[in-house]
């Protein structure tokens, strides 16, 4: 089974494997350096229960749960890192 | 013009061979040349990074009760800091603009033996209207935008924009919107302005368009003085500035509820659409610069909104003398508005004068409740001496008797017009400003009408229910 | 021991602060145009206000400056024109800031180009770099908030990353004034070419790929011959470019070529209309 981004818990990490999305949401995530092969580490989510905050190429950028759901990755476990 | 058609033919070809894998490549070849660069060149503590400072942070701040207690302590101190801190300065200008000032512009005009009507369209009408303006709206402005831009600086206010989002998102609207919206508590033109933080043009219009329901600095003086003197009456004395803060307070929280109201209905009606491409990045917080904070923000934004303002104040004020001394027989243009604009105002809960009040002072909010004292007593019994076109201010137990005796105001009048004050038509300039950020004719007509429709049909609600049961 | 002396008062900053002059807004003939890129968040507006000794607002925020702002200064009695375009991560995309920040660069035909980039984030920033390095070779890359990143426990060797990136970087912390005058002396010499640079330009994995842009690149140097960066042009027009592919059809590369400056940039930006 193929997990999507917003499977990932806070504190986990994961490797990005594919962006579902397509035009200018996919062109968009590409310039906030979210694309294949991307790491990054869920930080915290919104007291509201979305967005979520991720470490990307050291910046923080929140996405919603929407988005997130759009993106596949597999995970990082902890030992490897 | 063969060798042009050639490239693009040829580049069209290669588009379909290459196909839509094409712009992934080029980014991520791109990206991987950056990760190999920065590799080489960056070195990292590991030990410092560890003890992140940010990281602990941003947790406390986007804590689900932390969080938002701290946006609610902030929101409370900057108001509070905004209104407590511009009574004094306040106080000054106005004795400065609205006393010295005044009297001896007209111990001038008497000197120069300058024929009345000229003293009076020029000192009365358009100087006072514009020192009015001045010495109410610029002490807030100027302690509102510094600590609102400090906390921007800080990195605070996106956060904010993080925590409240979903909230946005429900409605079809962006989290960055609960930025402008608070800017917008302090002036609308300058919330419309911060909108363009909003990147996608979809909801950076919804923001535009109900940025007016976050009520300003130029209405909050009108509300505390309506809650203070009528709403308050309504509760027993011990309870009396308790009731009066709160009915100031639902008002405003009424604004927000409206705001969110509108944003859904705007993406479900005329700003339907996907709701665009949402980006949010939490940037690292940054000591604020405070002196250039200063600097800068009393520059960049009171200056200009207050600027904007003046302008708009000065006609304003010639209009409004204008109106009340010019007769045709016996009756002052502004008796005959007053007069056509009755039976509408009371079907609505209010009456004439409250209506024209808001008319002739779509420029500044600020000088709504003076127009209105000086229209009620020139037109009806002058009770207090007031002069025509002299826009003046009284002790609050004089206003209560001059509304109620001479205006024949009831409680109904006074939660109207509250109604009614986060309910109409957005400044002039905060008009002039949405067509400037839009330069869209349609958007800059909804965004103004759109509010006092909303007004309309609440207030002719209230004031209907109102006789029904009352 | 005299030269050494020359030399010392020379990288003094004090030397060289004493040969800016800040001219506001004040610019009319420029010598030279410089553009001021970055990502957002990276300190862009600060070195903007301290060249220019303007005060634009400084904000922490994505599309802060929305129009151009344009200052200018005098540094060594040459007149510069300075001109800070929205801050973008990108210049592949198709938002309006990264549209006006594009064509500025391809059609306003800056003599130098300062990068502002965030140490502390310097990978990311990196991506809008080396896009830059692709349209013009006349870059200074300004190492900016380096107090933070130390904080951070991030040491950024700048000597390596200006071998690597082939264009003087200079490490500084903006708010504080620090490396100013040191970014002063990197304009004006890769302005004048006492500089020269050597980009670093991304190859493209994909040999397919690589070789249509080959391809693409000789049909467009066919026609334009002078062109400083075919290889862009070339990257865009596969990417189906709208504003690239119109200023072919409407001759405007060909001025670009020649040294035409055309600034075709909407000052403003209005609201696109959502239906």
């Amino acid at each position: 089974m193929t997990l999507t981004l917003d499977q990932l818990k806070i504190g986990q990490e994961a490797v990005i494997t594919k962006l579902v999305c397509t035009g200018i949401t996919r062109r968009r995530m590409m310039d906030l350096g979210i694309l294949p092969g991307t790491h990054l580490q869920a930080e915290f989510i919104s007291p509201l229960g979305d967005p979520i905050a991720y470490r990307v190429r050291e910046a923080l950028i929140a996405l919603r749960h929407e988005q997130a759901s759009q993106i596949e990755m597999i995970l990082v476990e902890e030992s490897e890192v | 013009m063969n060798a042009q058609t050639d490239i693009l033919q040829t580049a069209k070809h290669f588009q379909k061979e290459l196909g839509e894998e094409y712009h992934d490549k080029v980014v991520e070849a791109i990206y991987a040349d950056a990760a190999r660069i920065a590799d080489n060149c960056v070195s990292r503590d590991a030990q410092k990074a560890k003890l992140n400072f940010d990281t602990a942070l941003d947790k406390a701040l986007t804590h689900p009760i932390g969080g938002f207690l701290v946006m609610g302590l902030m929101f409370f101190i900057v108001f509070w800091l905004t209104i407590s801190g511009a009574n004094i300065p306040s106080q000054i200008l106005a004795d400065l603009l609205l006393d010295k000032a005044y009297y001896g512009l007209h111990g001038i005009a008497t000197a120069l033996s300058a024929p009345d009507w000229l003293s009076g369209f020029l000192i009365d009408g358009v100087y006072l209207a514009t020192a009015w303006v001045v010495a109410v709206m610029l002490p807030p402005m100027a302690i509102f935008f510094p600590l609102f831009t400090l906390l921007e600086d800080f990195g605070y206010l996106p956060r904010v924009a993080f925590n409240l989002d979903k909230l946005f998102a429900r409605t079809g609207a962006h989290g960055k919107q609960s930025l402008s919206m608070m800017m917008g508590f302090g002036c609308n033109a300058a919330g419309v302005i911060s909108t363009r933080i909003i990147d996608s043009p979809r909801e950076r219009l919804i923001a535009i368009i109900t940025n007016n329901f976050s009520i300003c600095n130029g209405r909050w003086p009108t509300l505390i003085l309506i809650g203070t003197i009528f709403i308050s009456s309504t509760a027993p004395p011990i309870l009396a500035s308790f009731v009066a803060a709160l009915s100031v307070v639902a008002i405003a929280v009424l604004g927000i509820v409206t705001t969110l109201l509108v944003s859904w209905g705007l993406s479900k009606t005329w700003l339907k659409g996907e709701t665009s491409v949402f980006s949010l990045e939490l940037p690292p917080y940054r000591p604020p610069q405070i002196l250039q904070t200063l600097y800068t923000s009393v520059i960049d934004r009171t200056a200009i909104v207050l600027w904007r303002a003046v302008q708009m104040a000065a006609p304003a004020g010639a209009v409004i003398w204008l109106i009340s001394n010019i007769y045709l027989g016996d009756v002052s243009i502004a008796g005959y508005l007053v007069n056509f604009l009755n039976p509408l105002g009371l079907l609505l809960g209010m009456n004439g004068v409250i209506l024209l009040a808001y008319i002739v002072a779509i420029p500044a909010n600020e000088i709504v409740i003076p127009t209105i004292l000086m229209l009620t007593l020139t037109l009806g019994s002058n009770i207090v001496g007031a002069q025509s076109g002299v826009i003046l201010e009284l002790e609050n137990t004089q206003v209560y008797t001059v509304l109620t005796q001479v205006g024949g105001w009831t409680l109904l009048t006074a939660v109207n017009l509250m109604l009614f004050t986060l309910l109409h038509n957005p400044c002039s300039t905060t008009i002039l400003t949405i067509w400037n950020e839009t330069k869209n004719r349609k958007w800059t007509l909804i965004a103004s009408l759109l509010p006092v429709a909303l007004g309309l049909i609440v207030t002719f609600s209230t004031a209907t229910l109102y006789r029904l049961f009352m | 021991m005299t030269t050494d002396i020359a030399v010392d008062c020379r990288t003094c900053p004090a030397y060289n602060a004493a040969a800016l002059k800040k001219l506001g807004m004040n610019v009319e003939e420029a010598d030279y145009i410089i553009a001021l890129a970055g990502n957002p968040n990276t300190g862009k507006s600060t070195v903007f206000n301290a060249l220019t000794g303007l005060r634009q607002h400084v904000g922490n925020w994505p599309g802060k400056t929305v129009a151009r702002a344009e200052g200018g200064l005098i540094f060594n009695d040459n007149q510069y024109k300075l001109v800070d375009l929205p801050g973008t991560y990108s210049l592949l995309s198709t938002s309006t800031d990264e549209e006006i920040a594009r064509d500025f660069l391809l059609f306003g035909q800056p003599s130098v180009t300062v990068v502002v980039v965030d140490a502390t984030r310097l990978e990311r920033n990196l991506n809008l770099t080396l896009q830059i390095l692709e349209i013009t070779e006349s870059v200074v890359v300004a190492l900016n908030l380096i107090d933070e990143a130390q904080r951070h426990g991030i040491e950024v060797n700048e000597r390596q990353l200006s071998r690597q990136l082939g264009v003087p970087v200079i490490p500084m912390v903006a708010r504080r004034k620090q490396g100013i005058p040191e970014l002063l002396q990197a304009i004006e010499a890769v302005a004048k070419g006492d500089y020269v640079t050597r980009p670093h330009r991304t190859r493209q994995y994909d040999t397919r790929l690589e070789k249509a842009l080959e391809a693409m690149v000789q049909t467009i140097e066919q026609t334009y011959p002078d062109l400083p960066n075919p290889r862009w042009v070339a990257l865009r027009l596969l990417d189906g470019d709208a504003s690239i592919e119109e200023a072919i059809r409407e001759h405007r590369l060909g001025d670009l070529s020649r040294g035409k400056s055309v600034v075709p940039i909407a000052d403003t930006i209005s609201l696109e209309v959502v239906s």
